[in-house]
Formats: C-alpha cells, structure tokens, sequence
C-alpha cells in the first residue's frame, strides 16, 4: 500500500486554510488508491498535529526551535528525507509563497518530476496528471509527468473546497531532525502588516473597484466620483497597487484584503484567481470589461461587456 | 556588485480570444503580440537601480529563439551591460530543462546576486528561479518585493498570502524572485533600444554547455490545452449604457445598497 503526503502549512501557530485544502483533495485520492495519508508537520506542536488528525492516518511531527518559523532548506533538507524513507506516490505542498520557494529546490533535490500551481490532480494507470490554468486562466492545461517513482505536486490556493469526512484518528509520531543540519542562509527578522492604512475596505457594503482596464492614473478620478456618489468606497486590483496609482490598503486579493461587501462593482478587473480569492465573500459581483473572455464574467454573478466609461459616465448621469 | 538577470519574451493575452492550435498543445501564437514578461521587467529593473548604487554591471539572459533577442535589446536599453542568449534548438523546454541551461551559464559569470521574476505570465509555473538557485547551490527567497542592500547581504520582504510580508536577511551570493510592484520599471523608448544595439548579445547554441540528455528531458508534458468548462458565469446585461446603468442601480437596490 501507497502513501500520500501532505505538507501541512502554519503560520504563527495556526494552519492556513491550503493545508485543509490538500488534506481533503489527498483524502479523495488515497480513497480511490487505497493508499495511507501522511501529513508532515515541520514545526508547530501537538496541538496543531491534533487538529490534523481526523484528516490523516498518519501526522509525522517535527517540533524544533529552528522550525518555528518557515525555513525553506530544512523544509527541503527534511522533506527529501522522509520522500526518501516513505516513498510516497505523491507529495502535496501548496502553492503560496513558501512552496514557491522550497518545492522547485526540493524537486531538484530529489530527482522527482514537479507540478506546480495545480488545481486538480486525477490518477489514471497508476500515472498522475494535473490540471493548471495558463495565460491568466484563459486556457486550461492537461500535464503528465516523466516515469518517476514519486511525484511532486503544488496546489493553487481554494482549488478544493474541504468537505466533512469520517472521524479516524490519525497517529501523531514524533519526528528528530538530522543532526548534520545545514547553517541557516537567511535570518528571519519578522512579519510586517503590509497593507495598513487609514482606509478598511473590509468594512465597507459597497465597494466600486477598478483594474488594469482604467487605462491611466489620471482616470481613476473618475471612478473614485461615482464611489463617492454611490457612498460606496473604492477598492482595486494588483495593478493598481504595482503602478504607485493607490495606495496598498486599497488592494483586493490574496496578498491585499478579502473582502465581503453586499455589492462589489468590477471596473476593468479580468479576475486574476488571486483577485478572485478576495472576494469570494461577496454577495453580489458586478462585472464591466471589454473583453468578453475575461475569467472575472466566470465568477461575477452579472456582467457588462463594455468600455468601463461607458458605464461608469451612464451612472453617474443616472445619479446626479 | 554583479547581478545576472533572466528574463522570458511571452504573448500579451490580456484583451484577446485565444484560439487553440491544431497539435491542441498551445494557443495559436500568430496574431499575438510579445512583451518582457511583466514579473521579469521588474526584476530588470532591481538589477539596474542595483549596480547604480552599488557598481558592477548587470547581465541579462534568456533561453529562446531568435525572436527573444527583443526582451534583451530591451533589457540592454534599460542598462544592462551584456546579455546572453541560449537556442534550445528544438529542444522541448520545461521549467527544469530552462533551470539546467541558465545554471550552466551563469556558473561561468561572475555574479553576487541572480534575479528571476516571480512566474512567466505565459505559463505561470514559478519554478525556475528555486530550481536555478538549489543547481547553483546559493541562497534563496521567492516572491520579494523589498530589497535593502547591505554590504554582503540584504534585508528583503517576502510576500505572504493576507497582506503580510515576511522580513528577513538574506546573505549573498543569492537567487531572489522578483514580485511586481518592488520598483518602478523605467520607460524604454525606440531610440534607447537602437543605441543599446552596438552592447554585447552573446548568442550560445545549448549543445555548446555540455549538458546531459537527461539534464536536458523534460520533467513535465503538456497533454493537452482546452478552453475553461463552461459554468453558469455571468448573467449579461444587455443594452445600451443608460439601460445597463439603469439595471445595475436595480440590482444594487435589490441587494440592499441604496444610493
């Protein structure tokens, strides 16, 4: 019998959400495989493998004063061992941040073959396949790998939406770190709130929010009139933030702020899933771009395929 | 201080419906037009505000064809002093296989610091910068969008998920992914890129490096590319701008937001 791994992700003492996320998708597989759920939890405590422990058959915990912030050459350095001492089928890590960093190190560490950014996985002969978006989520992409005997494989943040399963308990084992641990090659200082600001989107009931499609700086005047008009506040995308046009506390997604109000307005937005992900909690999107293939009309509940202006002149007429 | 650079050429797809061809591997490429890969054109421009404070010289590379001399010339505009180009030939390109071609270049540069963007806008693996870093063997950090150089070494942030950066120090020599938005990317204009022609373009066919058959076989195969399934998406609202304006006051007022 085979095993899958799961990499557990924690931050400060919690779990993020992909970990979840991976937990369940791998559950689904072992399943069908009938293979075991190992999860891997490299730092953390007992109480954070506990909460694991419904989800896996097996948790291998490292508890380590070196491991209680993300260390990308022990995740690489451990992990590579344990693929070595396991042989798991697959290896689930997600695809954030930290997985960008240590997984591509760890598949050249390895030998083993790795997909990243993946929003499905299916198993068919005993080989894997994902699924991926490529060109912004406009095409989707089938990819197989080289014959290997284990498979590294990045999940795309909220690509699995975790279900209650059966109630199993899962055996904690506690892990010892090698003891010929490479010197650290980055010192860690701490965390920084990177979108702090006088403005809390978060709040708001009506967000009037704008993208790439605006065009140029100076037209963001014009939709911030219409947010002032409609009382609603006004938010925007990455590109916004990336070009200096508003501040970062104005940003939705991700790395920006999810947000929930009762009404989001998409201005020129083509709904990067990163984007997308910040506003899930919204009650109704609205959706106004001229490219009719936009991945946001996959997501908003209504669209316009317009020029921005067109409709954003039209309400303001409507309004005044 | 020396920094090496690798940049992509990719299609601009913002805007345009894309077809797929016929092997059913890719999209239809010939009415696309090309750009420096956004994420590149940022760590480009680390690099060059780089050696204007610090010294040494920046060299810009890429794995590609003819065609990709482009990104270079541009990058060469921006001020970079050399910039080298590998053919694959037709060699089928993956993540890893780009991996082994830049290592095996830059392992003959001298270099304190090497820059990859965060991912290609094409393809969107992000793998190449962690990959190029683990075959040289030398520091790493993905997704910075902060670099505060230090002597030896540097402060950096790391952007995390939910608007929280990671602050930490990094010692060189070091590879670092470069997120949008670390800088603003200086303006390149035509005369700039026709005075930068007379810089160096290196050009390396791949069989030149002495890489193996398996350094050079890919790890990943695309099957096939499909268009998204269809979901019920968007209910589209219909008519000219003052009866869609009229429609969405209507939807709002439904939803609970007067105005």
């Amino acid at each position: 019998m085979g095993t899958i791994f799961v990499i557990a992700e924690h931050r400060q003492g919690e779990l993020r959400d992909i970990t979840f996320e991976m937990l369940f998708k791998a559950n689904t597989l072992c399943k069908d495989l009938s293979h075991k759920l190992t999860a891997v939890v490299l730092g953390g405590d007992e109480a954070l493998a506990d909460e694991i422990k419904k989800w896996a058959d097996t948790i291998l915990l490292f508890e380590h004063e070196r491991l209680k912030n993300f260390d990308g050459d022990l995740y690489k350095e451990v992990i590579s061992g344990l693929i070595e001492e396991y042989e798991p089928f697959i290896t689930l890590m997600g695809h954030t941040s930290w997985g960008m960093d240590f997984a591509p190190a760890l598949a050249i560490k390895t030998g083993y073959p790795l997909a990243t950014d993946c929003v499905d996985i299916q198993v068919e002969d005993g080989r894997p396949s994902v699924i991926r978006q490529i060109y912004s989520g406009k095409i989707f992409t089938k990819v197989s790998f080289r014959e290997s005997k284990s498979y590294l494989i990045t999940v795309r943040p909220g690509s699995f939406t975790p279900e209650e399963i059966g109630e199993q308990e899962g055996e904690i084992i506690k892990k010892e770190l090698p003891s010929d641990l490479p010197e650290p090659s980055k010192e860690f200082i701490g965390f920084e709130e990177a979108g702090a600001g006088e403005l809390d989107i978060t709040q708001a009931d009506l967000l009037v929010s704008i993208g790439r499609g605006v065009g140029e700086a100076e037209n963001i005047e014009v939709v911030r009139e219409l947010a002032d008009l409609m009382g609603g506040v006004l938010s925007c995308s990455r590109p916004i933030v990336d070009k200096n046009w508003l501040p970062k506390y104005h940003q939705v997604g991700t790395s920006g702020k999810s947000v929930k109000p009762k009404v989001y307005l998409a201005f020129g937005i083509s709904g990067a899933f990163q984007h997308v992900a910040g506003i899930s909690g919204a009650g109704t999107v609205i959706a106004v771009n001229k490219d009719p293939k936009a991945p946001i009309f996959r997501v908003a509940d209504y669209g316009v395929v317009d020029d921005l202006f067109n409709v954003v002149d039209a309400l303001k007429e409507k309004l005044k | 201080m020396n920094v090496v650079v690798c940049v992509k050429r990719v299609p601009m797809t913002q805007e345009v419906d894309l077809e797929i061809d016929a092997s059913k591997k890719d999209v239809s490429k010939d009415m696309l037009a090309y750009v420096l890969n956004e994420w590149d054109n940022y760590a480009v421009e680390e690099a060059i505000q780089i050696v204007e404070k610090f010294g040494g010289a920046v060299t810009a590379v890429t794995v590609g064809s003819e065609d990709d001399e482009e990104v270079l010339r541009r990058c060469l505009a921006m001020g970079a002093e050399k910039a080298i180009r590998v053919d694959p030939g037709d060699l089928s390109l993956d993540g890893f296989v780009i991996s082994k071609i830049l290592a095996e270049v830059i392992k003959g540069l001298e270099y304190d610091l090497v820059l990859t963007g965060v991912q290609a806008d094409d393809d969107n693996y992000g793998i190449v910068g962690s990959m190029l870093a683990e075959h040289l063997g030398i520091a790493r950090a993905a997704v910075v969008n902060h670099v505060d150089i230090e002597g030896d070494e540097a402060n950096i942030k790391v952007e995390l998920e939910g608007g929280v950066d990671e602050v930490l120090k990094i010692r060189f020599p070091a590879l670092l992914s470069i997120q949008t938005g670390i800088n603003e990317p200086r303006y390149v204009s035509i005369m700039g890129i026709r005075k930068a022609a007379k810089k160096e373009l290196q050009v390396l066919p791949v069989t030149d490096l002495g890489l193996s058959e398996d350094d050079l076989s890919a790890r990943t195969v695309v099957e096939e590319v499909f268009l998204p399934p269809e979901t019920e998406g968007a209910e589209i609202i219909e008519g000219d701008a003052a009866t869609v304006a009229e429609e969405i006051l209507r939807i709002m007022k439904e939803k609970g937001v007067s105005v």
